[in-house]
């Protein structure tokens, strides 16, 4: 019951606990959040929600609509969620410093308790998928090859055979997977962010999410091996060629030269 | 570099010599002056040098003999699965690298002492070789063309024309044996191409979890891929069948969808469309939710998967092909029959 | 007869290499060939070892290949992988890429040997193309050496094929896309592309067949051919001699270098171990196909990023930026978007091949050419071949657009629509440019001969204008930058001929003509300076010339 009890104490859980009874589909997320919390931490949670208001109409309101109806610059944020707030903002993508095919990664600029107190206002706003706690997103033990094979059914045509990311069209692209923490690319898996699209526990159960993850992590994380040497990107041919013409014929050729050269004369005419 | 070496004045050659092969002096003055004087090395001319270079040419040989002894340890000595870190390349195999470091020197420095050898210590006098042409002088090609005339005539390769026409009859018709022997390399195309797996009441399968989908799995602005219902992956055709039926799941906003068609072959909206592109047959399947476009990775067709897969960019010729759904009883999605063209690349018979 | 030789050699000593020597005379008749070769005259230039680049390459392949034939499985039967490496225990797979896995992780030294294979794949066909424009911008395909060209094209054309199909071997999801595109290219074909298909995959694709059948071709088929190429070549080159550049003492008529024996035994022995010494290391640090990354092929898996190995790039360009053209009619499909690429790619290759005989056509010259041409020398031929590879380089970009788009942050559809534009802009501006600077360095080349080097010490006039002092050049510079011969355009000749008569010229003779004088003609080569010019000029400036002579030494 420890876990349990860490959780009680955790500042989402009353987050947990309002999505629930405004989610139609509750019962998937009932075993993670008993109702009888739900009371207790009422005003802990409702606190929260005031806050992130107040951060809501400073940081994003001119874009997403004071109430997050959305406007011309930005899509409503009704019912999209706490994990799609944490992926945005908790990534650096939102707030987004100019208008483009596709808000780019950046600095983080707010801190982590801000970003909960922005995502508990916007799951205020309507229902949607929460942030998922660590042992749903927690690879350790998670089968990698299985994981593999599912991203390479799902993720690879867009991210690249080991997460080195694409071109989509119009400029748009798909990110490189190295750096981004477990917990993100659950998040992002889950609500889809911008044009990529989600992949609900409904058809992607959690545990194969966390498979995908751990797969991530053994070909791109921080330990990942490349057992042959340079990676050269990991992007394949490309960068292949432009390494076997620039470095390996470069230094065949140089080899070349001396091998053609003249050797220094003892003096010069 | 090496001229200001110290060096025995003693042993430079007391003369050039004049260019050999120079022309006598001539109005032209673009004249060929003939080759230059061969100029001495240093290794000419001193034997300190000389030997310096044998030296290093020794020293590099002998690098080569480490290299090699040092290529049979590393074999020896390290597993071949340990990954050791090593600037800047990374986690890296170490018995790969060790093996490839020593074999690339054990090479090299024999190459190179074998080219420093070349450079330093043989002789660098550069000499003409005469070229003569090519061409046969006219009484070769006069003897040749007169020997093959007396040949060809003694074989009456040219009177007697039966023998002609049939040998070349026999031996044009021979390789026909040899193209029919390849008849059997594959079946012949029939209507393979036109047809997949899917047909009414397959329900889709979930690629994912082999599960049968439901429509409410499926919601505005997810991917979902399936495959049909009774095809598992060890099956025996799986590569075959699965080339083909291979099938991608999205749900757009029944308002969103513009093509009539699409909407009435959608189930609220979740339409499928066959994964294999219609360009050279790539599982195309880069999903944009927002825009509803979907872009192949190897060729970047677009489909609007809003509009009836209309191609929109790129060099494909026609739609994906859409699978017509609806739900079975039990609640699950199912195909209401097989596409209505054939899937992935046209082909000529298609039609 | 014999025994009296026998009891001939009994009289001394014969050392024992001598003796097999011998024995070896008596039967190939070796001492005769060697006479003929064994002090043969190599010339020196870093630009002659291109192709010495290319052939050890080639051999480095066969010994790596050989090796890995031992472990290759090539067989599509479906194993479940439980080798060593963790993110694939429990995939199922083709035996051909279980085996590849193992190779990379199982075999000691087998990854090594992997990566010098593909490594030195790569590098032999970049060494064959920068070989080939060597020769190309050199004129070294001229007169007597059409032939030898066309089998060094037919080496590099089979080259990007046998990389083609041992890309393929290993069956993983990357070379598998390949396959698919091969495939799809195929059924575009009219009337016969189904049947084509179906008989090289054993049925519909994949089947099971592709891999084992691809194997023969790669290990056998294709380098049988190009082995019996690469002799024919090489026996050329000895019986041709080696071309060189104009220089003082090197004339048409001889060949000025080093002997074979030992000087080119030790450079060019000692340069196959550089070349496999350098292709070892680059293969010990460098990754290439890392095909445990790529997981095996499925049908209906697929990932960004797919690209074939540089040298069929400008195939996948022409793919990628060609519009999807389909036409139907009475039942029958016609896939332009897909068929007209698949009939310019050859056509890329054939521009460049046929080159040689269209040059020979239009000058009409029937001399042997053994001294290179700088290729500002023949602006046409050096215009030609850069506007070529600018297509060939455009058509690279277009098969990398993807990666293009990514690391440049520009739109993919942008850079469709420049590879569409400049495929065909970009190689007349190639071509108009690279005249132009050619015309310009011959006019430099021209002043030179004329007014010496720029010394970069200036003087004062006593009349107060400074100018520059000139050097005069050597001799041997004279001789260098005026032994290139310069054609004349050709001429119809009158329209009548002496009779009266009116001649009949064909339309091909007046197509020659006509290129003749685009070629030779007034703006397109710098008339090179006469012996009157130069004599004139130094008439005139012979004091100022002498000056700086004698203040030089």
């Amino acid at each position: 019951m420890k876990k349990l009890s860490a959780r009680r104490r955790h500042p989402l859980a009353a987050v947990v606990v309002l999505l629930l009874a405004l989610a139609a589909t509750g019962g998937l997320y009932a075993a993670f959040a008993p109702a009888g919390t739900a009371q207790a931490d009422e005003t802990a949670q409702s606190l929260a929600i005031e806050e992130g208001k107040k951060l809501y109409s400073v940081g994003c309101a001119s874009c997403h609509g004071t109430g997050g109806q959305g406007s011309s610059d930005g899509p409503p944020l009704v019912g999209v969620g706490s994990a799609a707030v944490d992926f945005q903002v908790g990534t650096g993508r939102m707030p987004a410093q100019q208008p483009g095919v596709q808000v780019p990664k950046k600095k983080v600029i707010y801190s982590q308790a801000e970003i909960d107190q922005l995502a508990a206002y916007i799951a205020s706003l309507g229902a949607g998928p929460i942030i998922p706690t660590e042992n749903q997103y927690d690879p350790a033990g998670a089968d990698v090859a299985r994981g593999g094979d599912l991203f390479r059914t799902n993720c690879t045509q867009c991210h690249n055979f080991t997460g080195e990311g694409g071109a989509l069209t119009g400029g748009k692209s798909a990110p490189n997977l190295e750096g981004v923490s477990p917990k993100h690319i659950y998040e992002a898996m889950q609500t889809g962010p911008q044009n990529m699209p989600s992949f609900p526990d409904s058809t992607m159960p959690e545990e194969q999410k966390k498979e995908i993850i751990a797969y991530i992590q053994a070909v791109n994380g921080e330990k990942a091996s490349s057992p042959g040497g340079l990676k050269l990107g990991g992007l394949g041919p490309v960068s292949e060629g432009l390494f076997g013409w620039i470095f390996g014929l470069g230094v065949l050729i140089a080899a070349a030269v001396w091998v053609a050269a003249h050797t220094a004369k003892a003096k010069k005419s | 570099m090496s001229s200001q070496e110290e060096f025995p004045e003693k042993n430079l050659p007391s003369e050039q010599g004049d260019a050999h092969g120079a022309v006598e002096h001539t109005d032209d003055p673009f004249a060929d002056p003939g080759l230059p004087a061969h100029r001495p090395r240093m290794q000419d001319i001193d034997e300190r040098a000389a030997r310096r270079s044998e030296r290093t040419v020794a020293m590099l040989f002998l690098l080569s003999m480490l290299a090699t002894v040092a290529f049979i340890a590393s074999f020896v000595a390290f597993p071949v699965s340990k990954i050791v870190y090593i600037f800047p390349l990374g986690h890296v195999s170490i018995l790969h690298f060790s093996l490839g470091v020593t074999l690339g020197i054990a090479l090299f420095c024999i190459g190179a002492g074998a080219v420093h050898w070349a450079r330093t210590l043989m002789s660098d006098v550069e000499t003409a070789d005469e070229r003569h042409p090519i061409e046969a002088p006219p009484e070769v090609k006069t003897k040749v063309l007169a020997d093959f005339a007396t040949g060809a005539a003694e074989s009456g390769f040219g009177r007697r024309k039966l023998i002609r026409n049939t040998l070349f009859g026999a031996v044009a018709l021979v390789p026909l044996a040899g193209v029919v022997l390849l008849r059997d390399l594959g079946p012949l195309p029939e209507k393979k191409l036109r047809s997949t797996m899917w047909e009414k009441g397959k329900q889709l399968i979930n690629m994912n979890t082999n599960q049968p989908l439901r429509p409410e799995d499926v919601v505005v602005g997810s991917l979902t891929f399936a495959m049909p219902e009774g095809l598992e992956e060890h099956s025996e055709d799986f590569q075959k069948q699965i080339a083909k039926a291979a099938l991608m799941i999205v749900r757009i906003q029944p308002d969103e969808i513009k093509d009539k068609r699409e909407l009435d072959w959608s189930h609220q909206g979740i339409v499928a469309f066959s994964k294999i592109c219609t360009h050279v047959g790539c599982p195309i399947s880069l999903y944009e939710q927002q825009t509803h476009h979907v872009l192949c990775p190897c060729h970047q067709s677009t489909f609007d998967l809003s509009d009836g897969a209309r191609v929109i960019f790129g060099p494909a010729g026609h739609p994906l092909p859409q699978l017509r759904i609806g739900v079975n009883a039990e609640g699950n999605l199912e195909a209401l029959g097989d596409f209505d063209e054939p899937v992935g690349p046209a082909f000529w018979e298609r039609g | 007869m014999s025994t009296s030789t026998a009891s001939d050699d009994k009289n001394r000593r014969v050392p024992a290499g001598e003796r097999v020597a011998d024995w070896a005379d008596g039967r190939l008749g070796i001492y005769s060939l060697a006479k003929a070769n064994m002090r043969k005259i190599f010339p020196d230039h870093w630009s002659f070892m291109l192709g010495e680049i290319a052939l050890y390459s080639f051999i480095i392949i066969i010994l790596t290949g050989v090796y890995l034939t031992l472990f290759f499985h090539p067989s599509m039967n479906e194993v479940v992988y439980h080798g060593s490496y963790v993110p694939l225990q429990g995939v199922r797979m083709s035996e051909a890429y279980a085996s590849t896995v193992d190779i990379s992780f199982d075999v000691r030294g087998g990854l090594l040997i992997r990566q010098i294979h593909h490594w030195a794949a790569l590098i032999f066909l970049a060494a064959m193309l920068v070989h080939m424009m060597r020769v190309f911008f050199t004129g070294a395909f001229r007169k007597p050496r059409e032939v030898n060209w066309l089998f060094g094209f037919l080496l590099f054309v089979l080259g990007m094929f046998t990389g083609f199909t041992g890309y393929s071997l290993p069956d993983d999801l990357l070379s598998g896309t390949g396959v698919r595109f091969m495939q799809g290219a195929i059924l575009s074909v009219p009337v016969v592309g189904t049947y084509l298909s179906m008989f090289l995959f054993g049925g519909e694709f994949p089947g099971g067949d592709f891999v084992a059948r691809f194997y023969s071709v790669h290990i056998l088929l294709l380098p049988g051919i190009m082995l019996g190429l690469v002799v024919a070549h090489l026996i050329l080159v000895f019986y041709h001699k080696h071309t060189q550049f104009a220089g003082p003492g090197r004339t048409n008529r001889n060949v000025v270098g080093m002997p074979l024996l030992p000087v080119y035994m030790a450079k060019a022995g000692g340069f196959f171990f550089l070349v496999f010494g350098l292709i070892t290391i680059v293969s010990a640090i460098a990754t290439i196909n890392p095909i445990w990354a790529l997981g095996p092929y499925r049908p209906d898996q697929v990932s960004t990023g797919a690209q074939p190995d540089w040298y069929m790039g400008f195939s996948e360009g022409l793919i990628r930026v060609m519009p999807g053209w389909e036409i139907n009619f009475l039942g029958h499909t016609l896939v332009l978007g897909v068929f007209i690429p698949l009939v310019i790619f050859p056509l890329v290759l054939v521009a460049i091949a046929v080159y040689p005989f269209i040059e020979g056509w239009v000058t009409r010259d029937n001399r042997e050419h053994h001294i290179l041409d700088r290729p500002r020398n023949a602006p046409t031929r050096t215009a030609f071949g850069v506007a070529w590879l600018t297509w060939y380089f455009i058509l690279l970009v277009g098969g990398g657009n993807d990666l293009w788009a990514t690391h440049f942050h520009l739109s993919i559809n942008a850079i469709t629509w420049f590879v569409r534009v400049f495929f065909f802009v970009g190689p007349v501006i190639a071509f108009v440019v690279t005249k132009r600077i050619c015309l310009g360095l011959q006019r430099r080349d021209a002043e030179k001969v004329l007014h010496g080097r720029e010394s970069g010490v200036i003087k004062r006039l006593p009349h107060g204008e400074f100018i520059e002092v000139h050097t005069p050049l050597d001799q041997a510079d004279l001789h260098r930058l005026t032994a290139h011969d310069q054609h004349k355009p050709a001429d119809l000749g009158p329209a009548v001929d002496e009779n009266g008569v009116r001649r009949n010229v064909g339309p091909a003779e007046k197509l020659r003509v006509k290129l003749s004088k685009g070629y030779y003609g007034e703006g397109s080569q710098i008339p090179k300076p006469t012996a009157e010019e130069y004599n004139e000029i130094a008439a005139a400036h012979g004091h100022g010339h002498e000056e700086i002579t004698s203040g030089k030494h």
